[in-house]
């Protein structure tokens, strides 16, 4: 049980560090916070990769597989495209 | 990957790999900190994108890992797939965007609890706290999958964008999540019974269905939001069902993010969240007071040649964008008209209203991608003080935004909506093709102002017709 306390304590203080880490984005940003954001959410990924990488007969594998394969388009389609968004905030002058 | 390891190194792998875990901890932070000015915000994406790489890499050496030709091929199938959405997508259809990958990252949260589940030979080896929160990654991760998809039929038009509801569905809804939440309690004492796990897979997914199916269209941006939210609770789920402390942080701080996006969209439509999703708003039935009150009203109409002499002549030039601006693809024509006046000395800012895209920030990305200096987008906020000193306003594609209605009418169903007070600037204009009510069905006054003028026509050719007659002033 003491595991999950501390695992709780880790969760409870992530949030924290979260809320006060994103409340002050500028509304400017948002589009990309939350597409970034979304990207950092692919980290199930990690699970993902014991899952599939594990022997523990084939529906294991294969769910480990369908799990990489959605985590990865979460993971390297969000962080392609929220580049793709900050690379067209320019400052005025910036792109002469 | 650990087997080509040595053994003194291997006695030492499972702390290093936490170690190197927290450093990828730190890079998402610090990564996340970055985002909050657009000059480092690129940067911080990409340290987040490495921070994700080093857990990636680094979990490759876990000793429970032996096998390598799934792991490539699902890393080599869903980079594909997300380079080629990444690259394709069309600016305006971010939203859809970040709601299918937002569905993708719920789904493999409750496959990589599926998995861990189907992996283990005997579920006695479980926990009851590794239970709960197996149970728990699975209900958020299948209804965000499936909540996600609906959000993107929506928003792509695959799904009527009226609030489909019956009576009683809310009812459902709620008792179905309560019935979930005990199943998930009933399995964690009983995990041998696959009746409980198979039941709690497909009912959770029908909750993602039914939860956003009676939501309207113009409720979207808040959905995705709650949903993004939802995806990082799952990781975090997953993470304390695998006891794995990294994605418990990354989880929630996402879940954190999600659920501030959430808040500030709520307020800026001045509805509470338990509204936005109960509520059916939006669409056929909101449109209460679309017939009008009385039609002695007139409008003033004004023309491309009339308007190029007021704007060029004109201190100070405010112009407010709404999602319409984006529908006909006339952004680059605004930054056309917007940099004429700037030559003429004339000072030009636009006005963004927090909805005024399909998701937070949404029309700050469409006018960067059409070379819009960010430093000359104001939010609500910094805007609305300067009405009182600005010449002309122009409204393209904008209506519920700027609708005085929200702050006259407490009968009105956007009653209490901050609005951008464009009626204090001396003169409006609205760009729109009709008279017609906007998204959120509701007639606005402002049209009929004494200070307004309309200019009728499809947004992208009247902007084109300015565009010409300022070069003649």
């Amino acid at each position: 049980m003491s595991a999950l306390i501390f695992s709780l304590f880790i969760f409870v203080l992530a949030c924290f560090i979260g809320f006060e880490l994103i409340s002050k984005v500028p509304p400017t940003l948002h589009t990309p916070l939350m597409s970034g954001a979304n990207a950092i959410s692919g980290i199930t990924i990690v699970g993902a990769l014991i899952v599939a990488g594990s022997v523990g007969g084939a529906l294991g594998q294969w769910l480990g597989f369908a799990a990489i394969v959605f985590a990865t388009i979460n993971v390297v389609g969000g962080f392609m495209v929220t580049d793709r968004m900050l690379e067209m905030f320019k400052k005025k002058g910036d792109d002469k | 990957m650990s087997q080509f390891l040595p053994d003194y190194i291997l006695a030492w792998l499972p702390d290093t790999i936490q170690i190197i875990y927290l450093i990828a901890t730190a890079f998402f932070i610090r990564g996340l900190k970055l985002l909050n000015s657009p000059n480092t915000a690129r940067k911080g994406n990409m340290l987040a994108a490495i921070g994700m790489l080093i857990g990636v890499v680094v979990t490759l050496f876990d000793q429970h890992i032996v096998s390598f030709e799934f792991i490539i091929a699902g890393i080599v199938v869903g980079s594909l797939i997300g380079t080629i959405a990444a690259k394709k997508v069309a600016m305006t259809a971010m939203p859809e965007m970040v709601a299918i990958f937002n569905g993708f990252g719920g789904g493999a949260s409750a496959l990589v609890a599926w998995g861990e589940l189907a992996r283990t030979p005997d579920v006695a080896m479980f926990d009851s706290a590794a239970l709960v929160t197996l149970g728990l990654s699975i209900f958020i991760g299948s209804l965000t999958f499936t909540g996600s998809f609906i959000a993107f039929g929506k928003l792509k038009g695959f799904i009527s964008g009226n609030a489909i509801t019956f009576p009683g569905l809310n009812f459902i809804n709620i008792g179905s999540m309560i019935g979930v939440l005990v199943l998930v309690g009933m399995f964690t004492i009983d995990p041998a019974n696959d009746t409980f796990f198979w039941i709690i897979l497909g009912v959770s997914l029908l909750i993602g269905i039914t939860s956003v199916i009676p939501i309207g269209g113009a409720d979207m941006p808040v959905v995705i939001s709650l949903l993004n939210s939802y995806s990082g609770l799952a990781a975090s789920m997953a993470g304390f069902a695998l006891n794995n402390n990294l994605l418990i942080v990354s989880g929630a701080l996402v879940g954190a993010a999600g659920l501030i996006l959430t808040n500030i969209m709520c307020k800026a439509m001045n509805r509470s969240l338990a509204n936005v999703i109960f509520g059916s708003f939006g669409g056929d039935d909101g449109a209460g007071g679309s017939a009008g009150a009385g039609g002695d009203r007139t409008v003033r109409e004004t023309s491309a040649e009339d308007l190029a002499i007021q704007i060029a002549y004109a201190s100070k030039v405010v112009i407010v964008p709404g999602y319409g601006l984006a529908v006909a693809q006339a952004q680059h024509v605004v930054k056309e008209v917007a940099s004429k006046l700037e030559a003429k000395g004339v000072q030009v800012k636009y006005g963004v209203h927090p909805v005024a895209g399909r998701m937070p920030g949404h029309m700050n990305v469409l006018l960067a991608e059409a070379d819009v200096p960010y430093d000359l987008l104001y939010d609500m906020d910094q805007i609305n003080p300067e009405f009182g000193t600005t010449d002309v306003v122009l409204i393209i594609g904008a209506n519920d935004v700027v609708n005085p209605i929200a702050k006259t009418d407490p009968g009105s169903p956007i009653y209490g909506m901050p609005i951008l007070n464009v009626d204090e600037a001396k003169r409006t204009v609205v760009f729109k093709r009709s008279l017609n009510v906007g998204y959120a069905g509701i007639d606005n006054p402002l049209f009929y102002a004494e200070k307004n003028q309309m200019f009728f026509g499809d947004a992208k050719k009247s902007l084109q017709a300015l565009n010409e007659a300022l070069n003649s002033v």
